[in-house]
This record gives C-alpha cells, structure tokens and sequence, in this order.
C-alpha cells in the first residue's frame, strides 16, 4: 500500500466522471484574483520585533472590554467569572478530543452528564444531547430530526419569520441536499406583528415541524402554548430556539409543550470571540430520544458500588451504526459545554435567576430612556421583552453605530439588511455588565450624534 | 441454535414462515445469539406498503452494534408487529415465535423457492 492518495491515473479517471478537464476548474468559483494570490511577505524580523509589530496591530481592536456593548442578535456580552477559564485551561480539560474509549474518560463523561442535567433542568426536557457547534446548527438538527421522525413523509418545515435570520439561513444551507423538503413560513411579505397567526394558519398534516424562538430575534416574549397545541393536533413536532439566559426568568418550553429544544449556548459563560467557538443546546422529550444526534452519558455503578459515568445511548453514531450513522457530531464542543457547566453551577440556581432578572431590568430601563429621546421609538413597547428590543431611529443604524465608535460605545444590531421593512431599526441589548452610567450615557450619545 | 424445518431462510438472516396467502417474517436464532442483547427494534414498513425484495424493512440494535433487516420476499405489508418497540429483547428470547416482525402477502412465488431450506441454512451458518 502506498502512502500516495491519488494516482494520476486515478485523478484523470476521476475528473472525466464528474466531466472536467483540471483541476484547477473546479476553483471557477472563486473570483481569479484569490485564487492563487502573491503574498506580500515581508522580510525576517527578530522576535522582539515582531512582538511589537503584532501588539501594534493587535491595540488597533476595541474589546468589549474598552467600550460598552449595545450589540447583541444572538451572541451576547455577558460577564464571564475568572474561575471558568482558570478551571477550562487546565490541560486535562483542553487537551483531550472526543473520548473514543470513553468509559476511561470518567471526568469528561461526568463532566458532560453534569452538562446535559442542567441543560434539561433549565429547558424543562427530559434528555439533552453533548451539544452541536452552535444555535444555528442545532437548530439545523432540529429538522434533520424531524424529517427522519417522519421518515421523509412529512415534507413540510415552518420557521417563523422572527427565528434568528442566520439560523434560518444555515437551516437552508444544511437541508440543501433533501430536495423534497420545503422550508417555508418566513415569507418576506409576513407582517412581523401577525407572525404567528401566519404560520398558524400554514399548519397541516404535512408539517413535520414548526420552529420558533423564544425570547424571539427582537427579544419579545409570547405565549406559545396555543400554537404549539395546533401543531400537535396534526401531529407535527415543534422545536423551540431559546436564549438560556432568559430561562433564569421564564417558563421553560419543555412545560408549555415544546418537543424539541435547541439554543446558542454562548451566554453559558464563552466569550464573543468574532462568533465562535460557540455551543450549541440541544434537547427533546424522551419519546424522541433515539433520533437524538451525538451522546448521552449515565451515571450507574461500577462492580465495586461505586458511583461511574457511561456512554448509554449513541443512537445515531458511527461506531455503532457503521456505514448507516447518521450523524457525527459525538461530544462536538466538549470544552465550551464544559465551560457552560462550569459558569451555570457557579452562578446556582438562585444567582442565574437573578442574573436574568438584572438583565431584564437594566434593558427595560435602558428602553424606558431611550423611548423618551427625540426621534427614537421602541417599536413593540406594549409586548413583553426580555434583555433585548427593536428601535425605530431618525438615522440609518449604520451612521449612527459609526458616530458612536468615536465615542467608545458599541451600538445595537443593524436590523434593515435581514428585514428590508425595517429601515433605520436597531436592535439593542443589555446585560448585567452595562451599568445605569453606561445606558445613561448612551441615550446622551444617541441625542448627540441624531440632532448634530 | 435453533433451525426449525418448516422455515425458510435468506442469506442476510431472515426467516420466512409460509402460512397460506400470508408470510410471516423475523430474524433467525443465530442472527440474534451474534447481535447479543437487543435494546431496540425499528420496524419503518407500514402496513399497506408495497416492498420489494432487499427493501429495508427496519433496523435492530444490539449492545453491540446496529444492523439493517431487509425484506426475504417481495409483496405488501399486512401487519406489523408492534410489540417489538416496547419489548425489543423478545428477538433475544423467542426469534421464532413472538419476536416476528411482519406478515406479508408475497406476491412472486419464485422467490420463496429461491430461499435457503433449514439444512442449508445451519450447514451456511455453520461455515461463517
């Protein structure tokens, strides 16, 4: 055998069957310019050189660290304790991949059923899995889920128009293949205020699942007992997308009917790092258990009576299905779950209510304020919200969040590229780190920048 | 191990119980003793389905691994066995009797001839 992967006769026998002459044609889809680029490399520095010239790149970044963050839209700035980082960086921790012999790997398997208790306690489900990368794909497999429930019967995915946009995107993005499938419900055209009766309506025996998110992309908060109620009647599944922050204060799905939970566990405790490493939470009721992607780990006992963590259910895995797994993803972000564990048995029970409930305060005043500026509306002040809200502004989102870099204030989220209906609409956040001096300062700003 | 005379069977260990218009099918004796414990059976054929012979017909899953049972024979699906989703381990403990999986209406005969009878069955088994 040798260690050469493709022979030339191999190669060519391979491009004729796909009817290509080069391999260099399959890169047409890159514009030419990247495709083989001169790099500018300059030439050798000393370390103490090259130290400095990195610092100096390095210093021309704000962290959320210099400047208050107003930004949210599915990632958000928490604070994270020192002692998350200083327990996820011993190297038993971030050394170890995904244990392949796992009952050796007794801290990571109790390490991850310490995780998936606290997921479902949070989300009121009875089984969570290990995690996926992060909200966005594992709402992904909340379809993948439901459309092999059904055996590929059911043809028929809703998503509401208020599910985060790039979850819907990257749920497109994964059910590219599945060409029978139709993924509707965010129409363009759907009032944002009749959402939910929209989807409602579009509910029939075809419908494999529905997916909502709660608190929704625009942090409003609904009762989705009777919508859910209607996807049962037919027997459709529902999938519920939730900021697990929010549950230190609301129900959780898992008792107002949910099937399927999924989430960003980011908030958990992971910095925002430009969008990853994430987590991604997922969870269902037991009767959908053996559809579950990835690990479930158990605690029994060993021989001795001692207390010992098992791999006890991997459904859908390789090592189990062989050729006909249908899935990969194993205990995927083993060191962030980790870390989620670490930040919410650190916070307990009553400091993770509580910090929901700072969250919830300080955004409501922070809305409360800005309401009252000259030019500014919160847009859905009559429907209840949690740490993020819509506001309508005088100027384009994007001038605005570029005056108020100058004075070291990260603005809200551009809406109006996602929701052409939305123009000059900013989606604000708050956390437990802003403090009343910040929201004051930044309602100042907003009025300085507007009216210049 | 057990190869009862009036059984037919199919080289990927399936048995085949000829009883009038209706076949009755499950998975041998040898095929559940190398599976070990069973903890889960998945029948997706439905009643009503019309299948082809090789057609998968569920999947069984051991302690041990997770393997494909495909139909011996062609023709329509009758009835399923639903007690199988609730106590999966009667593969284990009676293959032959209460662990069967589905009745079908065979609708091409040849097939049933072409199928291995008892003796060639346990002599095949034995050779594996």
């Amino acid at each position: 055998m040798t260690f050469t992967p493709h022979t030339d006769s191999e190669v060519e026998e391979m491009l004729k069957a796909i009817d290509v002459k080069r391999i260099e044609d399959l890169f047409q889809e890159i514009p030419e310019s990247f495709r083989f680029p001169d790099l500018a490399i300059p030439s050798k520095l000393t370390e103490i050189e090259i130290l400095s010239e990195l610092q100096e790149i390095a210093s021309a970044n704000a962290t959320t660290g210099d400047m208050p963050c107003f930004l949210g839209a599915g990632a958000y700035d928490h604070y994270i304790p020192a002692v998350v980082d200083m327990l996820l960086r011993r190297s038993e921790f971030y050394t170890a991949y995904t244990p392949y012999q796992p009952e050796i790997s007794q801290g990571t398997l109790q390490a991850v059923f310490e995780y998936q208790s606290l997921i479902c306690s949070l989300t009121g489900m009875d089984v969570s899995n290990a995690s996926h990368y992060d909200g966005a794909t594992a709402a992904a497999e909340a379809v993948i889920l439901a459309y092999h429930f059904f055996r590929g019967k059911r043809k028929k995915v809703l998503l509401s128009r208020a599910v985060n946009p790039q979850y819907r995107q990257v749920i497109r993005t994964y059910m590219h293949g599945y060409e029978d499938l139709q993924i509707t419900g965010d129409n363009q055209a759907t009032s944002l205020e009749s959402d939910l009766e929209t989807i409602k309506r579009q509910i029939d025996p075809d419908t494999a699942l529905v997916l909502l998110q709660y608190p929704d992309f625009f942090g409003r908060i609904y009762d989705y007992a009777s919508l859910i109620d209607a996807a049962h009647k037919v027997g459709a599944l529902v999938a519920v997308a939730i900021n697990p922050t929010a549950l230190g204060m609301l129900t959780p799905p898992g008792e107002f009917g949910a099937d399927i939970v999924v989430g960003e566990g980011q908030p958990l405790g992971l910095p925002l790092s430009y969008g990853g490493p994430y987590l991604g939470l997922f969870a269902t009721k037991s009767r959908l258990v053996r559809k579950i992607a990835g690990r479930l780990v158990g605690k029994t006992r060993d021989i001795d009576e001692q207390p010992a963590y098992v791999l006890t259910l991997t459904a859908r895995e390789q090592h189990i299905r062989r050729d006909k797994s249908t899935s990969n993803i194993c205990t995927n972000q083993g060191l962030m779950a980790l870390a989620s564990t670490i930040y919410m048995s650190l916070l307990g029970k009553q400091g993770f209510k509580h910090l929901a409930n700072l969250c919830y305060q300080k955004a409501h005043y922070a809305a409360q304020q800005i309401d009252k500026l000259d030019g500014f509306e919160v847009v859905y002040k009559n429907t209840p919200f949690f740490h993020e809200f819509l506001v309508r502004c005088p100027k384009p989102v994007s001038m605005i969040n570029l005056a108020l870099q100058d004075y070291m204030i990260l603005g809200g989220f551009d809406v109006f590229e996602d929701y052409p209906e939305l123009e000059n609409h900013m989606l604000i956040a708050v956390t437990e780190k802003i403090t009343k001096n910040e929201i004051d300062a930044f309602c100042e700003t907003l009025e300085k920048v507007t009216h210049d | 191990m057990r190869f009862p005379k009036e059984l037919k069977f199919e080289k990927s260990d399936e048995w085949v119980k000829l009883d009038g218009e209706l076949a009755t099918l499950g998975i041998s004796d040898f095929a559940q003793n190398q599976l070990s414990d069973v903890v889960y059976m998945e029948i997706t054929a439905e009643s009503g389905d019309t299948v082809s012979k090789g057609d998968t017909l569920g999947t069984v899953e051991s302690v041990k691994s997770a393997a494909e049972v495909v139909f011996p024979l062609s023709g329509e699906v009758v009835e399923v066995n639903e007690a199988l989703a609730d106590q999966p381990e009667i593969l284990n403990s009676d293959p032959y009797g209460e662990g069967w999986m589905i009745k079908i209406k065979p609708s091409d005969p040849s097939e049933l001839e072409a199928l291995m009878d008892s003796n060639a069955y346990e002599k095949y088994c034995q050779e594996r």
